[in-house]
């Protein structure tokens, strides 16, 4: 078969594959942080953490409930957002008079507090999580070989991804979600319990965040540094897709995981800092992000 | 208003002899004290104005009733009930209609979002054709962004969507600000259609010869408290008084 530029076809599109899968995650991840940044003006740092339980709440159905993957795909999330909740009622909610710095401390200090706790119980080497039955075996595209599971991961993630766009810029409740981003004193004015959406807000955005953590379970381990790892490029994807942006966040991490890809088959020894670069270069050119509006 | 009326619709109110009642409101934006003694009285089907200098606090006290402003005392009772005390999100409950002085349009929502965003707090409230027709220049800009309108047309919807509510008081702040004077035409046009229709008005106006088109008694503040009460049809007399309070 013909090469690119000197790369066979098999290794250009394993890495591709690879890039879309990292890219899914950027984009589920950068998703639910655009979200609950709109409403809360939070930075959540804890939404690594919050990723690494969704993860372990899988992990921990599965061995101790012995309940498999479609439970825990249903499950892990609502307790990640029931978890979120509580977390927004008893201590998010009392820093919004506050400067935003607070809520960025908070949340930095809770994620320390979650992967401290879990690292104490399970330890730092991952644990496996089995591919679910259905999801077994692969493709043969003739190009390259695609894994069941891994193609299920992209087609999930994109579903539920444009799936909250759709939600937000097409429906009622999305208006509402909105316009309380833009004047939640006015939305309020018209009779909307405001602090309830930020509240359901913030659980949703974290729910995100667990359900990514179960797609996660099978590819890699299920450890409790999981989250940091991922988090720190998922911040740079959010500032240059734009905050708040939530096409931005979605077209932005699904790009910078091909690009990282490509970096991978071209010149590997940058692929680990591509990203960065790229977020370096958008700051200089348009500050708020590629998507993001000058506020 | 015949007597025999006045105590029929007294009566079906429950309590008090105003829809609105508002007796001696203080309100703080945190350390600083805006509203010192508000007191005022609406009825049922009255167009009322609150006249002033900038900064005597009409907006102020709008945003006292909504229940917008950090700290309130006094007493502010609709149909009979308290409003300070209450949860900021169930006052429009109550059938209160808020229109902003900046208008507040959202930029993210369309025309159509924008209008039908407020939701529905009681019935009896104008249908969106309805609405169309009492300001035609929204016509066919359902899919428009709404910060994309003109300060005019912005003007309409932001009294438009209230209008679908079922609110039968409608706080109106400044609706005439900036515009042109066909577009104040207009808009005074809509606001006597509303009167018409039975809804009670409280409006903040700075031009005045308008409010006199529309109002039937003029409530004046200096800052932060109300200083004199005028019925529109002793405008007249009242003039070099109200040259005074104003400074025009
Ligand atoms: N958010 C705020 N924080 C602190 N002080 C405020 C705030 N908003 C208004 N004030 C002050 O409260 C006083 C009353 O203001 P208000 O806006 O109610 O006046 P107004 O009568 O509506 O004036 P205008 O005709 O200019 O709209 C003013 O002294 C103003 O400076
Ligand atoms: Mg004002």
């Amino acid at each position: 078969m013909f090469d690119v530029l000197g790369v066979p076809p098999q290794v250009l599109f394993g890495q591709l594959l690879l890039g879309l899968i990292n890219g899914s995650f950027y984009a589920l991840l950068s998703l639910g942080l655009a979200v609950i940044f709109g409403m809360l003006n939070v930075i959540n740092f804890a939404h690594g953490a919050l990723y690494m339980i969704g993860a372990f709440v899988a992990w921990l159905l599965l061995n101790k409930l012995g309940l498999g993957y479609w439970w825990a795909l249903g499950l892990s999330p609502l307790v990640v957002a029931v978890v979120g909740v509580l977390l927004e009622k008893t201590m998010l909610s009392r820093l919004y008079k506050l400067d935003h710095l607070y809520g960025l401390l908070l949340t930095f200090g809770l994620a320390l507090i979650f992967e401290g706790a879990f690292r104490h119980f399970y330890g730092v080497s991952g644990q496996p999580y089995p591919i679910p039955d259905l999801l077994k075996g692969g493709q043969n595209l003739g190009f390259m070989f695609l894994p069941n599971y891994r193609g299920w991961v992209v087609v999930a993630s994109l579903i539920v991804c444009f799936g909250t766009w759709f939600a937000i810029e097409r429906t009622r409740l999305g208006a509402y979600l909105r316009a309380a981003t833009e004047n939640p004193v006015l939305v309020q004015a018209f009779g909307i319990n405001v602090p309830v959406m930020i509240t359901a807000t913030y659980g949703f955005g974290v729910a995100l965040a667990g359900l990514a953590g179960v797609l996660a379970a099978p590819i890699y381990q299920v450890s409790p540094l999981m989250g940091t790892n991922l988090i720190i490029v998922v911040f740079a994807v959010v500032v240059i897709g734009g905050m708040g942006s939530i096409l931005g966040a979605i077209v932005t991490g699904l790009g910078l995981g091909l690009l990282e890809g490509l970096t991978k088959v071209f010149y590997p020894e940058a692929s680990n800092i591509v990203v960065f670069v790229v977020m370096a270069i958008v700051l200089l050119i348009k500050p708020a992000g590629l998507f993001g509006r000058e506020r | 208003m015949p007597d025999a009326v006045m105590t029929k619709t007294n009566a079906a109110q429950g309590a008090g002899s105003a829809m609105l009642e508002v007796r001696d409101l203080h309100g703080f934006y945190g350390e600083s004290h805006v509203l010192h003694g508000v007191s005022l009285d609406v009825r049922q089907g009255e167009v009322v104005t609150l006249l002033g200098r900038n900064g005597a606090g009409k907006t102020s006290t709008m945003r006292a009733i909504m229940g917008i402003m950090g700290k309130r005392t006094g007493s502010i009772r609709f149909q009979g009930q308290q409003l300070i005390g209450m949860a900021q999100h169930k006052i429009p409950r109550l059938g209160i209609g808020y229109v902003p002085e900046e208008r507040g349009i959202f930029s993210s929502l369309s025309v159509d979002e924008n209008l039908t965003l407020p939701p529905v707090v009681k019935p009896g409230g104008m249908t969106v054709p309805q609405i169309y027709e009492l300001f035609p220049n929204l016509q066919g800009r359902g899919s428009t962004q709404g910060t994309r309108l003109s300060g005019g047309e912005q003007q309409m919807l932001a009294i438009g969507r209230i209008l679908r509510t079922g609110a039968n008081l409608i706080l109106l702040d400044e609706p005439t600000e900036g515009l042109a004077p066909v577009i104040i035409e207009q808009i005074g046009v809509a606001v006597r259609a509303l009167k018409a229709r039975g809804f009670t008005i409280v409006l903040v106006e700075q031009n005045f010869r308008f409010a006199a088109t529309i109002a039937d008694r003029h409530y004046v503040m200096e800052e932060g408290h109300v200083v004199d009460m005028i019925p529109n049809d002793q405008l007249a007399q009242n003039m070099d008084k109200l040259h005074t309070y104003l400074g025009v």
